[in-house]
């Protein structure tokens, strides 16, 4: 019988990510700068990351964070998929946080652009500026309304930005506009975001990017990487790899 | 004498008409809330914003006009200056209505006086027309002044209301007139600066935003303040032209004429605007610039901008205000000031909604399908809804200011 050769043992992905994540959590936040890499060369289309975002963030219908672009490229028989992921690009001059006229939108000490929603008047000027189609506007829909009954998974606390809150007519974040927002509340935790730990293609990293020791820091010294739109100074920290 | 009655009677028909559907539209806006505007994450903003801009040209554009007289002294469009003053003030009144309505929280737009982010051109926005809104009230006492003192001896509402507004003002001798007049040319200078600094932030609310190649260029706060004039100016030529109770009179057919000739200058200015900035983007054939362009020439909405903006808004005004015949018939030059008025909306509307129609990246719309992220819009019917209660607002606030107080054209301010 032929020998079975030993498969070599790797280093799993989100182990190791874990392990820059509490590095980097107990350096102080100024120092941290949250980052994603997105490996195009592994996405298969799935869409779990945004249903992954959907189930943690319970976000209505028309509300998604997390979306995977879709292109067919060639005409048939020879063709090709190609997928974009668009998570918020996070980016280091948000264009988004120029234009809100109460301030209710702006990039925290970590780098990552919050949204304050009990102060957000729900102008949408910030739907309008953003290059990269990442928010949304909570239009107080739900996915199960013409049922008997409202299903208790759309009905039941979010802890986005680490605050519990129901979603209720009238009541924030009805009224107001939402994006990802790298999952805040579980990093503070020591998780990765939902879409990095549910990526089936590992396609999804995650960490530090001012930590050179970190995989998404490894991994944009060794690959071709691309950020989106480059051209207009936004600075993403939202990286591809091709 | 009864055929004006049977036109106020209809006036009036109209206006309470309106004021039910809004009724309507309101009660569904402030119950039921977003869910039934049909606006989403892809075009965010709507028929609501279109307006708002709408109202806020036609106010701006009034008070630019008002301004010719009592700041640059152009003593021939004197009987219409106080009427521009009060159309300035009504029509911001309705914009502040149709912008607030539109927020996700309108409970807390306070929130752009208390913590303001002066990056924001909105921010500044706001500031600004609180300011000129504020000018406009006190520039408008001023104005009327003398008259409300005057008025306040009459019988009925009208005497009730000038004696109240009046504000214990008594004085009615030609050297307060005099008095009020330095003041009404000072308010108004400043107005001048405010209203260029409000409209044209308008404008840069929209050139600021470098994610929507189609606002985002330097002719679009100037466009917004010329469109203001344009409007602005229709909308006085028609009011004039129909309402002033000198109609018949030689005076009243020269002004309309002195009033036509502007008007149509601003009309083919602003044709060549549009000419240059179309004509520009279209030459750089860059997808992401020209597909808006594409969407208003021959999207599925194509007649507001081919039948609104082209055949209401540049062909009848310039023909009719061009022709000597139609140019000195009130009637005519009127209708010309008329087809402005409705053609600016197709204006407001294709400056919001096809640059919006174009997601930021390609296949955005389709990679989560859900009507929130269509690429289509249409106003729903709570929306058209809110917005005819907030013209029936504005149309019954105006006919009652025309009736009860001192604003009618020809008021007679400059008798000192």
């Amino acid at each position: 019988m032929p020998e079975i050769p030993v498969i070599q043992e790797r280093e799993d992905v989100i182990a190791r990510m874990m392990d820059d994540l509490q590095r980097a959590l107990k350096k102080p936040p100024s120092e941290r700068r949250w980052g994603m890499v997105i490996d195009l060369t592994k996405c298969t289309g799935c869409d779990s990351c945004t249903v992954a975002c959907k189930s943690e963030h319970k976000t209505p219908p028309g509300v998604n964070y997390n979306v995977v672009i879709k292109e067919e490229i060639g005409t048939y028989p020879n063709v090709r998929d190609v997928f974009l992921p668009r998570p918020c690009m996070q980016c280091e001059n948000p264009p988004c946080v120029d234009v809100c006229p109460v301030s209710a939108t702006y990039k925290n000490e970590e780098g990552i652009v919050v949204i304050d929603y009990d102060v957000c008047i729900g102008c949408r000027y910030c739907i309008t500026a953003c290059p990269y189609g990442a928010r949304s506007f909570d239009f107080g829909e739900w996915y199960t309304i013409d049922t008997p009954e409202v299903a208790p998974y759309e009905t039941a606390p979010t802890f986005e930005y680490s605050e519990e809150r129901v979603r209720e007519d009238g009541k924030s974040p009805i009224g107001n506009v939402r994006k990802c927002n790298f999952c805040i509340e579980r990093l503070h935790e020591g998780l990765l975001p939902a879409c990095i730990t549910t990526c089936v293609g590992r396609a999804r990293y995650f960490g530090d990017l001012n930590d050179p020791d970190s995989l998404v820091s490894e991994l944009l010294r060794q690959k071709h990487a691309f950020r989106l739109k480059e051209e207009l100074g936004t600075e993403p920290k939202v990286y591809y790899l091709t | 004498m009864n055929s004006k009655k049977g036109w106020s009677i209809v006036y009036w028909a109209v206006v309470v008409a309106l004021l039910a559907v809004g009724v309507v539209g309101w009660y569904w806006r402030l119950t039921v809330g977003h869910q039934m505007a049909n606006y989403g994450s892809i075009i965010p903003w709507g028929l609501w914003v279109a307006m708002y801009i709408y109202f806020i040209g036609l106010s701006a554009g009034a008070f630019l006009i008002s301004s010719l007289v009592y700041v640059f002294g152009v003593e021939r469009f004197r009987p219409m200056a106080r009427l521009s003053l009060f159309t300035a003030l009504v029509a911001l009144l309705m914009a502040l209505l149709q912008i607030w309505v539109d927020l996700g929280h309108m409970e807390r737009f306070y929130e752009v006086y208390t913590r303001p982010h002066f990056y924001s051109m909105m921010a500044w926005m706001v500031w600004l027309y609180t300011t000129y809104f504020v000018l406009l009230l006190v520039e408008m006492w001023f104005v009327t002044r003398r008259d409300l003192v005057r008025w306040s001896r009459k019988p009925g509402l009208s005497g009730t209301l000038s004696r109240i507004l009046a504000l214990g003002s008594k004085d009615e001798s030609d050297a307060s007139a005099r008095r009020d007049e330095q003041k009404v040319r000072v308010l108004g200078a400043l107005g001048v600066a405010l209203a260029i600094a409000f409209h044209g932030g308008v404008g840069a609310l929209f050139a600021v935003d470098k994610s929507r190649p189609m606002w985002h260029t330097g002719l679009y706060p100037l466009m917004f303040l010329l469109a203001a004039l344009v409007s602005g100016g229709g909308l006085l030529l028609a009011i004039y032209a129909f309402l002033a109770p000198d109609r018949g009179t030689e005076a009243h057919k020269s002004l309309v004429e002195s009033l036509s000739k502007l008007v149509l200058g601003l009309v083919l200015l602003y044709i060549l605007f549009t000419w240059a900035d179309f004509s520009i983007v279209w030459y750089g054939k860059i997808p992401a610039d020209v597909e808006p362009i594409k969407i208003i020439l021959f999207g599925k909405y194509w007649y507001v901008f081919w039948l609104g903006e082209v055949l209401l808004g540049m062909l009848v005004p310039v023909v009719l205000l061009s022709l000597k015949a139609t140019r000195q018939s009130p009637l005519w030059a009127g209708l010309a000031g008329a087809s402005i008025v409705v053609a600016f909306i197709a204006v407001r509307l294709n400056i919001v909604i096809p640059p919006l129609a174009v997601p930021e990246l390609q296949g955005l719309a389709d990679a989560a399908p859900a009507f929130r992220m269509s690429t289509n819009y249409l106003p729903s019917m709570m929306e058209w809804f809110v917005t005819l209660g907030i013209v029936g607002f504005g149309a019954a606030l105006y006919a009652l200011g025309y009736g009860l107080l001192p604003v009618r054209p020809n008021m007679s301010e400059k008798e000192v």
